[in-house]
């Protein structure tokens, strides 16, 4: 099932690939199509997987074993929401792709090849194969921003793949140290986590390692002061290239260093709260403070994900019941809204042509559709109780107060800053009246295009409604993880952190 | 009836949802009869569930309704206990009738369904916040209305003023949110859980008085938002942007008292923090004053009627500050008639000027509107505190309980009756300004008394003003002996016992109240040229408290310039040329080296990916051959 997930995005790029190229109209209907296979079986995925710790739908094939490689998938409570959203998130990407007129075969390849190497770094419980994927991710979206992005799509393209890929040489590197250390230890190499997880370390070793796992994701995620890749990425990259970017791509970080810097370093990342959260909540405050004042609507929003990406590293960190599940949660949840956001954004541009927020003006009045949608999914981000991302923040903010009370509470300031970016946006663009003759003549959505968003305006309100969809199936999971830690190291997290030191009422009157 | 309480959010969220995606179609004036409708069938159905309070029988109740946030103990949870169930009868009844005043106030606007979907979600929003059985629930209630209070102060949101003023509104209150925020991290961090079942038994024991301190004062900082008060309040009078029934229903009769039911709510944790109730007292104690001297010299008939309600909101803290809280809910149910009386008074009154706000522009408006001028007279009454009426009963148990508590407070009890002073005086002179008094109006108008739909509500809301402070007494406590399982166990402060004291305190008031009320009676009266003679005498004060002491300006200039010019360095001058230029700076560094290396590459990235592309594969394919 895990290992069809992923080929089905292969396959339909090769077919999209037999498609000639001038019969353009077929490129992104057959696009669209193809990725909505993927959806259905993450759906199922989704229906069918039970709330238990550990990995399910376990594939384990043998690729080559004398360096102890293996096909080997799962997923738990953490990957299996990152398959959804990934699901979730293509086909509206490519639903927001009309606009994109030339080598549209090409870029719905590209797409589709992305896609797959998303699920498949999700899924991956082997280190090496982790690597294959998360390197083959950043060719497709390298490609993506540089043929079909903005006018400094070229310098922007070349920034991020060369930034990102300084990361992935460290991490390719400790990963075969690890598989290193793991042959002189048990006489055999392996690069399967659960194996590279018994290694044993040196307390300095084990931070070098930690230090290089750290780096490569904490540029992916992008954590202060590694960040400035994304807003230039983000500028420059077409609308599917945005919300693939944010939405999905960004997590591969966050992911990253809950996934394999928890599992494997456990006691260096004991060590290392202090550091990440400080470098988090500068994050979240820098990032929301430097957002403010941008002039152009989409470097925003870039910038709101430097803000947003700093509480999930908060959260992983904070190690506590409630800030993991946050943690977990919030990446769902940044990727609707956000995804959501780049897609209003992409289709303003669409429109007018322009991403500066000064011309605009009064839009309210002429696309009032537009502006309920717009709306929406910023009081989502700002964090407004009933949208999902409210769950995500108030988890990891009341949760990380027992391990990092000071850290929690600069972070709570970042909610305020929040209000401060996006309304102040909104005023700007959309109230008062609209004096340009452009913006008069601007067309409100299209059915279509309504069509892209209804399912992600109804998913943000589900997710803060009742967000134990998601949570029920995250928590055993990230509770291993949290065991997993406690019994490496002897780490207690402090009370009231974990689930079992929560007051639980009698259910009165039911 | 208990266990279907949940019915009276449910009813007007989904009326509120159907309106959404209907309301267009149903039109006016049926999508406001509907939306009227669901907010009387909520308070029937809360008044049904009251009912066993009424007969003294039932004891408080927490309805399960799904898990939210399980992991830190939150979930949708309904608290069912009087406190919670005078809140719902004042926000479903006071929310009925501003409804209906609302169809004829809206007539003709083209978003005419729009105002009654975000009318209905507020009412939804603001029970969900008084029914809350946790903080996180009250939390979810405390932002979604003020998310409704953004929408209605914007509604009109291609005036610029109205969309500055709602997100002002907004990001005020948010300050005040980061307290709370904190504040319930306490909370958790102390008792493993955010529900109140399990944070108010237990407060004795597990709380020192550092920490319920702590908690308490964050808290404050939430209500201190929401409720208007010092140093936050500057929110409230430009929220009077949005349309006049608005400023009824969310800035004087509900949203803003959220704060005082807060304090009232969490007296638990009060109790164990003294200190804390002392700040809250004396915060309000200063609002009520400041406000009020803000007040004496407003011209625009909305902005006397906002800082009233600061400062009436003033009282209201100083009340449960000086934890009377029986006296403290029992104003605010007085309140919430008068003053949203007072506001559909002005809607009115505005309504018939053509817009016009400016008092100086009307006068002698008696003859031409008697009802809203009754109406509205014997709010003025109401509020300034004239017996029997309503105000005055609610009004003297405040005063008369920081009276009996003495030491300290016995200086907040003189600054209240000075308040108190202030305040028949302005309310005197708005009324007398608007009703009294040649015609000083605009040429072209004509006003007119307003249509059924709107008076009625009027009459309805004055019988109340009239005859709502009846219900708690010194002879007759009946609210106090509905209110009082609350607060069991808690430290109760009440005015002082026997009727002497009581003739002594109320005749204190009453004369602070005549004295207040008469001179601007006296003064304004008389022709403009002599009570703007009788302003100017009072300069340069007087133009002080016109322009509100300037707070907007100071702010301006010491938290909101500054922050934009932080932010613009920030982004500008750090980000791009420090933090991206070295990242850029090492690109570069590398480059030069590359390029004495150049005829050996051919220096395309595309290239480069195109070839690890290739290599993956080709691995990836050797790999899975082998592998088989």
């Amino acid at each position: 099932m895990l290992t069809a997930i992923i080929l089905v995005p292969v396959v339909g790029a090769l077919f999209v690939a037999l498609v000639p190229a001038n019969r353009k109209e077929l490129h992104l209907p057959l696009g669209i199509a193809l990725s909505i296979m993927p959806l259905a079986i993450a759906g199922y995925l989704f229906w069918v997987f039970a709330p238990e710790p550990g990995f399910q739908f376990a594939v384990d094939v043998p690729w080559y074993e004398p360096w102890g490689l293996s096909w080997s998938l799962g997923i738990d409570g953490i990957s299996m929401p990152m398959v959804v959203l990934t699901a979730i998130l293509v086909p509206i990407a490519l639903g927001a792709s009309g606009s994109i007129s030339v080598r549209t075969k090409e870029f719905i390849v590209y797409t589709l090849l992305l896609e797959a190497g998303m699920f498949g770094a999700f899924m991956a419980r082997d280190l090496f194969l982790f690597f294959v994927f998360f390197e083959v991710i950043l060719v497709p979206m390298y490609f993506i921003i540089g043929i079909w992005g903005g006018e400094r799509r070229v310098y922007a393209s070349m920034k991020f793949f060369i930034y990102t890929a300084f990361g992935s040489a460290l991490l390719l590197a400790a990963i075969i140290g690890l598989a290193a250390m793991h042959t002189s230890e048990f006489g055999a190499p392996s690069f399967a986590l659960a194996d590279l997880a018994t290694v044993s370390m040196s307390g300095g070793t084990e931070k070098w390692f930690f230090a290089a796992f750290a780096l490569a994701f904490a540029i992916k995620v992008p954590l202060f002061p590694l960040h400035t890749w994304l807003p230039d990425a983000h500028v420059e990259a077409p609308t599917a290239g945005s919300i693939l970017l944010a939405g999905v791509l960004l997590k591969l970080g966050t992911y990253g260093l809950m996934r394999f810097n928890l599992s494997l370093f456990p006691q260096a990342s004991v060590d290392a709260v202090d550091v990440l959260g400080i470098l988090a909540v500068i994050g979240i405050i820098y990032g929301a403070v430097v957002a403010i004042v941008q002039p152009d609507l989409k470097k925003l929003v870039a910038y709101t994900s430097v803000s947003h990406l700093g509480f999930i590293v908060l959260g992983t960190f904070a190690l506590t019941s409630g800030s993991l599940q946050g943690a977990v949660i919030q990446n769902v949840n940044h990727g609707l809204t956000t995804g959501a956001l780049f897609l209003l954004v992409g289709l303003l541009y669409e429109r007018r042509h322009t991403k500066k927020i000064s011309d605009f003006g009064g839009l309210q009045k002429v696309t009032p559709i537009f502006a309920g949608f717009f709306l929406f999914m910023i009081f989502a981000s700002i964090g407004l109780p009933g949208l999902n991302g409210f769950v995500g923040e108030f988890l990891i903010l009341i949760g990380s107060y027992a391990t990092v009370p000071v850290l929690a509470i600069v972070a709570a300031f970042g909610v305020l800053l929040a209000a401060v970016y996006f309304l102040w946006a909104y005023e700007r663009v959309f109230t008062g009246e609209p004096d340009r003759e452009e913006n008069r003549a601007m067309k409100d959505l299209s059915i279509k295009e309504i069509g892209l968003l209804a399912p992600l305006a109804i998913l943000v309100l589900v997710l803060g409604l009742y967000p134990n969809v998601l949570l029920d199936k995250i928590a055993p999971s990230t509770e291993a993880t949290l065991d997993h830690v406690e019994a490496a190291t002897g780490y207690v997290t402090p009370a009231p952190g974990r689930l079992a030191d929560v007051f639980v009422v009698g259910e009165a009157g039911e | 009836m208990t266990s279907l309480i949940w019915l009276v959010i449910a009813i007007p969220l989904v009326i509120a949802v159907v309106l959404h995606f209907f309301g267009r179609f149903l039109g006016e004036p049926l999508a406001g009869w509907l939306a009227s409708l669901a907010v009387g069938a909520a308070f029937v159905v809360g008044l049904l569930a009251a009912l066993p309070f009424f007969a003294g029988e039932a004891a408080a109740e927490t309805i399960h309704l799904w898990d939210w946030m399980p992991a830190i103990g939150a979930n949708l949870e309904i608290q069912w206990d009087q406190l919670s169930a005078v809140m719902v009868l004042v926000v479903t009844g006071v929310g009925t009738l501003i409804h209906v005043f609302s169809i004829g106030y809206l007539h003709g606007d083209e978003r005419f369904h729009r105002l009654f979907v975000y009318l209905n979600l507020f009412i939804a929003s603001m029970l969900t916040l008084v029914l809350a059985g946790n903080y996180a629930m009250l939390f979810l209630g405390w932002e979604l209305v003020g998310f409704c209070s953004y929408l209605l102060v914007g509604f009109w949101f291609v005036r610029p003023t109205a969309a500055a003023a709602a997100k002002k509104a907004f990001v005020v209150n948010r300050i005040g949110d980061v307290g709370f925020t904190i504040g319930l991290m306490l909370v958790f961090t102390s008792f493993g859980t955010l529900s109140f079942s399990g944070i108010f038994e237990r407060a004795p024991e597990v709380l020192t008085t550092g920490m319920a301190t702590a908690i308490g004062l964050l808290l404050l900082a939430g209500a201190v938002g929401k409720s208007a008060q010092i140093p936050l309040y500057v929110w409230l009078p430009d929220a009077m942007e949005g349309p006049t029934p608005v400023s009824a229903l969310i800035h004087a009769a509900t949203m803003v008292t959220a704060g005082v039911y807060l304090i009232a709510r969490s007296a638990a944790i009060f109790e164990l923090a003294p200190a804390a109730s002392l700040t809250v007292a004396i915060i309000g104690t200063a609002t009520a004053i400041w406000a009020a001297t803000i007040a004496l010299a407003q011209r625009d008939i909305k902005k006397v009627l906002a800082y009233s309600t600061v400062s009436q909101l003033g009282y209201m803290f100083l009340a449960v500050g000086s934890t009377a809280y029986v006296a403290g809910i029992f104003h605010l149910m007085t309140h919430a008639f008068f003053k949203a009386l007072l506001f559909l008074g002005a809607g009115s009154v505005i309504h018939a000027m053509s817009d016009e706000q400016d008092m100086h522009k009307m006068g002698g408006l008696f003859k031409k509107m008697p009802i809203t001028a009754i109406t509205m007279g014997i709010a003025t009454l109401a509020i300034a505190g004239i017996p029997p009426l309503a105000g005055f009963w609610s009004k003297d148990e405040i005063l008369g309980s920081v009276f009996e508590r003495g030491g300290v407070f016995s200086i907040l009890f003189v600054i209240a009756l000075i308040t108190s002073l202030l305040t028949a005086f302005y309310m005197a002179r708005q009324w007398v300004l608007v009703f009294l008094g040649e015609p000083r109006w605009d040429e072209g108008v004509s006003p007119h008394e307003s249509p059924g739909v709107m008076t009625i509500p009027l009459v309805a809301l004055a019988i109340l003003s009239f005859l709502g402070g009846l219900v708690n007494t010194p002879f007759m406590t009946s609210f106090e002996h509905f209110l009082e399982p609350v607060f069991e166990g808690l430290s109760l402060q009440h005015p002082p016992e026997g009727l002497t004291m009581f003739v002594v305190l109320a005749g204190l008031s009453v004369l602070a109240a005549v004295a207040g009320g008469g001179v601007a009676y006296l003064s304004y009266r008389r022709p403009q040229a002599s009570w703007e003679k009788f302003e100017d005498g009072f300069e340069p004060l007087w133009g002080t408290w016109e322009e509100a002491y300037r707070v907007d300006d100071v702010y301006g200039a010491a938290i909101v310039a500054p922050g934009k010019r932080l932010s613009e360095w920030a982004a500008f001058e750090f980000d791009l040329p420090i933090v991206d230029g070295a990242v850029n700076g090492v690109a570069r560094l590398f480059a030069g080296v590359g390029e004495k290396m150049r005829p050996l590459q051919s220096g395309y990235v595309r290239n480069y990916s195109a070839l690890l592309l290739a290599g993956t594969v080709v691995v990836v394919v050797w790999l899975l051959a082998v592998g088989a």
